[in-house]
C-alpha cells in the first residue's frame, strides 16, 4: 500500500517536512503527491477522530439494514445515490449477504432517527424492508481504540 | 553486620551502574516523556500470543527438554538457514535459553575463565563486562568510533590481542549506537580471529531490525567462521517478545553441549509457554517482523533527520531502534545533558556513558515509540537546546 497515504490516514497532522524525512523522499515531491491525491479525490479531507461518546448531547447513531428492489440496468446505484442528500445519513454501503444496503444514520435523539426511518426511508419507492440497530457504545472506530485500557506505557527497562 | 567478607570479590568488584543516580531521578518524577526504553513498543503479534494461550488452555505446563522443544530447535535452525544460509543441526547445535541474556552469560562462562581475556567493543549493551568478570575472566575494552560508523575495525582488534585472549564479543546490530557490520567489515575481523585462533560470541539479538536495505550478516557466514562462532539470538526484539524471556545459542556441537550442560544445571529449561509461542512466531511471523521494521524505519528517519536539523550531529544508525547523537556541541557531559533535559523538559534519554567510557559525549534515544510521542519529545529537546 502507498506509505504516504498510510501515514496520512493515521496522522494527518504530519508536515510535509516530517513526511519527507520519514519516507526518504524530497519535500516538494511529497507536497506534489499530496496535491495530486487531493485533486484526484483519493484524499477527500482531513478531520479529527472524535470520540462522540465522550461529548455530552452528541446524539445517537443507528445502523440500518435495507432490502431494496434492484432496478433494471442500474442495480442499486441510483437508489443508493438518492440517499446521499440526507444530512442524517453518514455513510452508505452496498453489502453482500442478507440485506443490500447498510446505512449509518445520525440524529439528535432516538425519536429523530425513528422519524427519519419511518417517514423518509421506509416510504421511498423500492424499499422492501428495514432493520434499525441503535449503537450503544463505541469501543473502536476508524482503527482507533476509544477505550483507555492500558494507555500507560508499562515498559520500565531502560538499558 | 558486615557482609563484605560474606560476598565474593568478583560480585563486589562489578561496578554498579554509574548512572543509577540518573535513573533514580527518572523513576521518581511524574509526567516524564521517555525515550529511554530498550524494548519494542509493539505488542507480541496476536497469533503468537494465541499460541501461548492455547498451550496454557491445554495444560501444557511442564518442563521442556533441557535444550528446548525439538520443534522449536528445528524452527530456529530453519530460520538461520532461510535468513542467513547457515546450516545448523537442531539436535546438537542449538540450545534454547531464558532470553539472549542467559545465553550470553553461560556462553561466556563456558568459553572464558581465570586468566583469559575477553574482548568487548564499546559502546555496547551493559552486560558483557560484568558477566565476563563473574566468569573470572578479564574484560578488555575496544572503543569503536563515530568516524568508523561505530564499527569494529580489524586493526583495533589486532592491537588488543594478547596470548591470553580467548573470545571476542561481537554485538551488532549495536545497542546503543545502531551500528551494523557489513560483510567486508566482518571478513576483515574474521581474518584476525582465524589468525589468532579465537572464538567469537556474536550477539545478533537485533539481527532482524536493519535498514537502508542492508540485511544483517552473521559472522558465522564468513569462511571458516561457523566453527569459531557462538551465535546468540532471541525473540525479544524481532517479535516484540521481551517479557516472554526466550533466546537461544547456536554453534559447534562440542561447545553447545557444554553450554547446555551449564543451562541444565542453572535453569533446567526455558519457559514452556514462551516456547510454544516462539514456534508460532518462527513459523508465521516473517510478516510481523517486516511490518514492525518498516515502522521503526520511518521513525528512525524522522528522529535522525530532526536531531541533525537541530544541530545534534547524529550518525545514521542502520540497525536496532536507537539513535546515538553527539551532544559535545552543547559543552555538557552526557550525564549533565540528560539530567538537565530531564529537569527542564521532563524528557528522559540515556547518557551514552552508561554504555562504556567511549559513550561519553553521546546520548541514546530510543525510537521505539509512536510518531506522536517522538514528535512531542523532539520538540522539547529542540526547545532545551535553544535555551542552553
Amino acid at each position: 500500500m502507498d506509505k504516504l497515504l498510510q501515514l496520512l490516514s493515521e496522522n494527518s497532522s504530519l508536515s510535509t517536512a516530517e513526511l519527507s524525512m520519514m519516507l526518504g523522499e524530497p519535500e516538494d515531491y511529497i507536497a506534489a503527491q499530496i496535491k495530486e491525491y487531493e485533486k484526484s479525490g483519493i484524499i477527500r479531507g482531513y478531520r479529527a477522530v472524535v470520540n462522540w461518546d465522550a461529548v455530552p448531547e452528541s446524539g445517537v447513531v443507528a445502523l440500518i439494514e435495507l432490502k431494496v428492489a434492484p432496478q433494471l440496468q442500474k442495480g442499486f446505484d441510483e437508489f443508493a445515490e438518492s440517499l446521499l442528500c440526507y444530512d442524517e445519513v453518514e455513510s452508505v454501503y452496498l453489502m453482500a449477504g442478507a440485506y443490500d444496503l447498510l446505512l449509518t444514520v445520525k440524529g439528535r435523539t432516538i425519536q429523530d432517527v425513528s422519524a427519519f426511518v419511518a417517514k423518509q426511508l421506509a416510504a421511498m419507492n423500492g424499499i422492501l424492508s428495514t432493520a434499525t440497530h441503535f449503537m450503544l457504545k463505541r469501543y473502536k472506530e476508524n482503527g482507533v481504540s476509544l477505550v483507555d485500557i492500558d494507555k500507560k506505557d508499562r515498559r520500565e527497562m531502560m538499558l | 553486620m558486615n557482609y563484605t567478607d560474606k560476598l565474593t570479590e568478583s560480585i563486589q568488584s562489578v561496578k554498579p551502574s554509574g548512572i543509577r543516580r540518573f535513573f533514580d531521578i527518572v523513576n521518581e518524577m511524574d509526567n516524564v516523556i521517555s525515550l529511554s526504553v530498550g524494548e519494542p513498543d509493539f505488542q507480541t503479534p496476536w497469533h503468537v500470543r494465541e499460541a501461548g494461550i492455547r498451550s496454557l488452555e491445554k495444560g501444557r505446563t511442564w518442563y521442556t527438554p533441557n535444550r528446548g522443544f525439538k520443534e522449536l530447535r528445528e524452527e530456529i535452525t530453519n530460520f538461520y538457514k532461510r535468513k542467513y544460509n547457515l546450516t545448523y543441526d537442531p539436535t546438537t547445535d542449538v540450545v534454547v535459553t531464558v532470553g539472549g541474556s542467559e545465553a550470553i552469560d553461560i556462553a561466556i562462562r563456558c568459553m572464558a575463565g581465570k586468566g583469559d581475556e575477553v574482548l568487548i567493543p564499546e559502546p555496547s549493551f551493559v552486560c558483557y563486562v560484568p558477566l565476563t568478570v563473574m566468569a573470572g575472566a578479564t574484560p578488555v575494552i575496544i572503543e569503536t568510533k563515530a568516524e568508523d560508523q561505530f564499527r569494529l575495525k580489524a586493526d583495533q582488534l589486532e592491537e588488543k590481542i594478547t596470548d591470553r585472549t580467548k573470545l571476542l564479543i561481537l554485538p551488532f546490530p549495536n545497542n546503543p549506537t545502531g551500528a551494523i557490520m557489513e560483510r567486508s567489515d566482518l571478513e576483515a575481523i574474521a581474518q584476525v580471529i582465524r589468525k589468532h585462533d579465537l572464538m567469537v560470541l556474536s550477539d545478533e539479538i537485533y539481527s532482524e531490525l536493519t535498514y537502508n536495505g542492508k540485511k544483517h550478516v552473521s559472522i558465522a557466514e564468513i569462511d571458516g567462521m561457523k566453527e569459531r562462532t557462538v551465535v546468540i539470538n532471541g525473540f525479544s526484539k524481532a517479535y516484540a517478545m521481551t517479557g516472554w524471556r526466550l533466546g537461544y545459542a547456536l554453534g559447534p556441537a562440542e561447545i553447545i553441549a557444554m553450554i547446555t550442560k551449564l543451562h541444565q544445571y542453572c535453569i533446567m529449561s526455558a519457559p514452556t509457554t514462551a516456547q510454544y509461542a516462539a514456534i508460532e512466531a518462527l513459523k508465521n511471523g516473517d510478516d510481523d517482523i517486516a511490518m514492525m521494521c518498516d515502522q521503526y524505519d520511518m521513525r528512525r528517519r524522522l528522529v535522525v533527520g530532526t536531531l541533525n536539523e537541530m544541530g545534534l550531529n547524529c550518525f545514521t544508525p542502520e540497525g536496532a531502534f536507537y539513535a546515538f547523537p553527539c551532544i559535545r556541541s552543547t559543552g555538557l557531559s552526557s550525564e549533565e545533558f540528560c539530567t538537565r533535559l530531564l529537569q527542564a523538559k521532563h524528557v528522559a534519554l540515556v547518557p551514552g556513558s552508561a554504555f562504556g567510557d567511549s559513550g561519553e559525549g553521546y546520548v541514546r534515544l530510543s525510537y521505539s515509540y509512536s510518531v506522536k510521542h517522538l514528535k512531542e519529545a523532539l520538540n522539547l529537546i529542540r526547545e532545551f537546546i535553544s535555551e542552553l
